[in-house]
């Protein structure tokens, strides 16, 4: 139904503007400045969400500033692109109110959303402007199992990144000769935090782990000590939170307060913190050998190192919600480049066709199925004495897994 | 469940429910007593939060000894607040107020969310890592430290309300202020003084917290409810009220999330406080109306 309803879903507006365009943009010559593209940035950039959303607009401003600079989008003149930001707040109705300005304020395509149930309500509000729709995180798999042809994530889903956690997590587990045999979940009690671990519960036994105790808890917990004895308690070879950022921090200076010390490992898969690279550098001790399965990027590519050394020149944290609104904002130029349009329709097939590596992220060449990049992949990471290192895959790694983590000296 | 996990949970409740009852003490003051529903109270405690961890990370201020400059410069910022905001944006009205002191918080917010920027910030103080192993558990320093506090503010906040002229005139102020304009106290400054006093009290309880907690620009969120929650618990304007509430509420919150799982912690909270409100309508040391 979607299908049908989304193939004759240009609006009046786009198409007279497209046709506009197409009149209007077909006698340029050498010389006129063409018309800026403009692309609409939709990010929490004020409450709970705010860290997330405003290093994600970093990372989308970067890009578009180096692509201004190296000259604009060429098969348009040499226009350049023109960021309009957007704020969705914390609120699936506050974005769908800013994807109707972005779309009134005549945006060739948006980029960002970073939580799942905002991502959600903007693709949907961008397919009934027609509007191609670039996901920047928002892992939840019904995102493009909607049938929405608008919307692309370039990174990978819920399902990719816990299959790809669970197996890395197997395969260390494995290599080591299986010293983790006993799990404690710690989650956060909503819709992330909660699925997460009835998740785990289900694929755990079968890898050969046995869960102990699942302990759920609000956002914001205040204290974490008494989960921390009770996971003391328990004495898991093995620690999987799934928490948001704020409270991962609390809860891992919580244990290492409370001696709290698993026999292998905390393993996150998504960890709110555990590939943060301020909450590893403020906390080197505390944060040591806490493992990740997260969006990451491949750290050895010549594009990497530019772009990390250019994030440090800038003081920004060096976190997976810059690397990927680049790399998301590198694909959407690449197709507007070869859309050599504005034009809904033509960007959205361009994007659909897009074949495009030269992304900072360890995914190969793009390839959308249903709007999923099929290349897109998690890496594992493991804080290592203040710095986050990509431990797996092997082909991206900066540093060799320490699994089993050593006893407490 | 073993003795050592209750004992503990015992131990972790009441020293988070000082923690809860420094925070409400100033609201206490500012809403049990002046009946300012202060919105902004969170935020305020989110700026104390900030403004401490500023000195401990320019200038390596312990958070301990940025209390005391802290105290002052909040008393004056609650005062000026109330002065020349809130009293006269609010003209009395509840509902005004409300909205003010709403306003005021979206601002302050932003403000810091400007300034800031988003990051989760905590202090490094060797002190803030510091714990007495009690066997059962590791009582983090802090913790005990907010605990010796909260008994000392309150008790500190009491005496200064019913032995002092000052805490006469805002009584006074609180429960006529018609007459205690007409003899001769000034209601808009002794308002003004209330709120600093609370502000203050917020500071401090700030500086108390930040070293087993952290900050970012929605922190204060965290405490907010549960303040209000003491405050009515306690008995509105009640100090020794607050600090018990805060303990008990603690407590309480401890024991359940033990039982039912952090999650369903919150339930045994408001459990209590109905269960509180049903025979004690007042609160537990409310004056009775």
């Amino acid at each position: 139904m979607m299908h049908a309803k989304q193939g004759s879903g240009v609006s009046r507006r786009r198409l007279l503007a497209g046709a506009g365009a197409a009149t209007l943009g077909a006698p340029l010559i050498a010389g006129a400045a063409p018309a800026p593209v403009k692309i609409g940035l939709l990010q929490p950039l004020t409450g709970f969400l705010a860290y997330d959303g405003i290093q994600g607009k970093y990372g989308a401003m970067l890009a578009i500033d180096e692509i201004n600079a190296a000259g604009g989008i060429k098969s348009l003149g040499g226009a350049k692109l023109a960021p309009v930001l957007a704020d969705a707040q914390t609120s699936p109705a506050t974005a769908i109110a800013e994807v109707d300005r972005l779309a009134g304020e005549g945006v060739a395509a948006i980029q960002g959303g970073f939580a799942s149930d905002l991502v959600l309500a903007a693709t949907q509000q961008a397919a009934r402007h027609g509007l191609p729709y670039m996901v920047d995180v928002g892992v939840v798999d019904q995102i493009v199992g909607r049938g929405l042809t608008n919307t692309f994530r370039f990174g990978p889903g819920f399902g990719k990144v816990t299959q790809d956690g669970l197996a890395n997590l197997a395969a260390l587990n494995n290599a080591a000769g299986k010293p983790a045999k006993t799990v404690v979940i710690v989650h956060e009690n909503g819709a992330f935090g909660s699925g997460m671990a009835k998740l785990l519960q289900a694929k755990l036994p079968g890898l050969g782990f046995e869960v102990v105790a699942t302990i759920g808890h609000p956002t914001p917990q205040r204290d974490f000590t008494n989960i921390a004895l009770q996971v003391k308690q328990a004495n898991p070879d093995l620690i999987i939170p799934s928490n948001y950022k704020n409270d991962y921090i609390l809860m891992a200076l919580t244990f290492a307060q409370q001696h709290v010390r698993p026999k292998a490992a905390i393993y996150s898969i998504l960890g709110g913190a555990a590939s943060n690279a301020p909450f590893a550098a403020q906390h080197p001790k505390e944060s040591n050998y806490i493992m990740d399965c997260n969006h990451y990027y491949d750290p050895n590519k010549p594009l990497s190192k530019a772009f990390a050394a250019k994030v440090a020149a800038k003081k920004w944290d060096l976190t997976y919600e810059l690397m990927l609104n680049y790399s998301v904002m590198r694909v959407l130029a690449d197709a507007l480049e070869r859309a050599a349009s504005t034009d809904a329709a033509k960007l959205t097939a361009a994007i659909a066709a897009s074949t495009y590596s030269d992304t900072i992220m360890p995914y190969g060449p793009t390839k959308f199925v249903h709007g999923q990049n099929i290349g897109a992949a998690p890496v594992n990471t493991q804080i290592r004495d203040g710095v986050v290192e990509v431990i797996f895959p092997t082909a991206f790694a900066s540093a060799k897994p320490v699994f089993p983590i050593p006893a407490a000296g | 469940m073993s003795t050592a996990l209750l004992l503990s949970a015992l131990v972790g409740g009441l020293a988070n429910g000082a923690v809860y009852a420094l925070v409400a003490l100033g609201l206490t003051l500012i809403y049990g007593v002046l009946h300012i529903i202060n919105f902004a109270h969170g935020s305020l405690l989110m700026l104390a939060l900030y403004a401490s961890w500023i000195l401990w990370s320019a200038l390596g201020v312990s958070p301990y000894v940025a209390l005391v400059l802290l105290a002052p410069l909040f008393f004056a910022l609650g005062y000026a607040l109330q002065r020349w905001v809130i009293g006269p944006a609010g003209q009395g009205r509840d509902a005004n107020v409300l909205l003010v002191t709403l306003g005021v918080s979206i601002v302050i917010d932003n403000l810091a969310l400007a300034v800031f920027g988003p990051a989760t910030r905590t202090v490094d103080i060797p002190l803030a890592t510091s714990t007495i192993d009690l066997g059962v558990m590791y009582l983090p320093l802090p913790r005990l430290i907010a605990f010796v506090a909260a008994l000392l503010l309150s008790g500190g906040l009491w005496l200064l309300l019913n032995r002092t002229d000052l805490g006469r005139a805002i009584r006074a102020v609180a429960r006529e202020s018609d007459a205690a304009r007409l003899v001769g106290i000034r209601v808009a400054h002794i308002h003004a003084v209330t709120f600093g006093i609370g502000t203050a009290s917020v500071a401090a309880a700030a500086c108390l917290l930040l070293p087993s907690f952290y900050v970012s620009p929605d922190a204060g969120y965290a405490f907010v409810l549960v303040a209000f929650t003491v405050v009515v618990m306690g008995g509105m304007g009640s100090f020794p009220g607050a600090l018990l509430a805060g303990l008990v509420i603690g407590v309480i919150e401890s024991f359940s999330g033990l039982w039912f799982g952090p999650s369903l912690a919150p339930i045994g909270i408001y459990a209590a406080f109905a269960l509180v409100l049903l025979f004690r309508p007042t609160g537990l040391f409310g004056a009775r109306a």
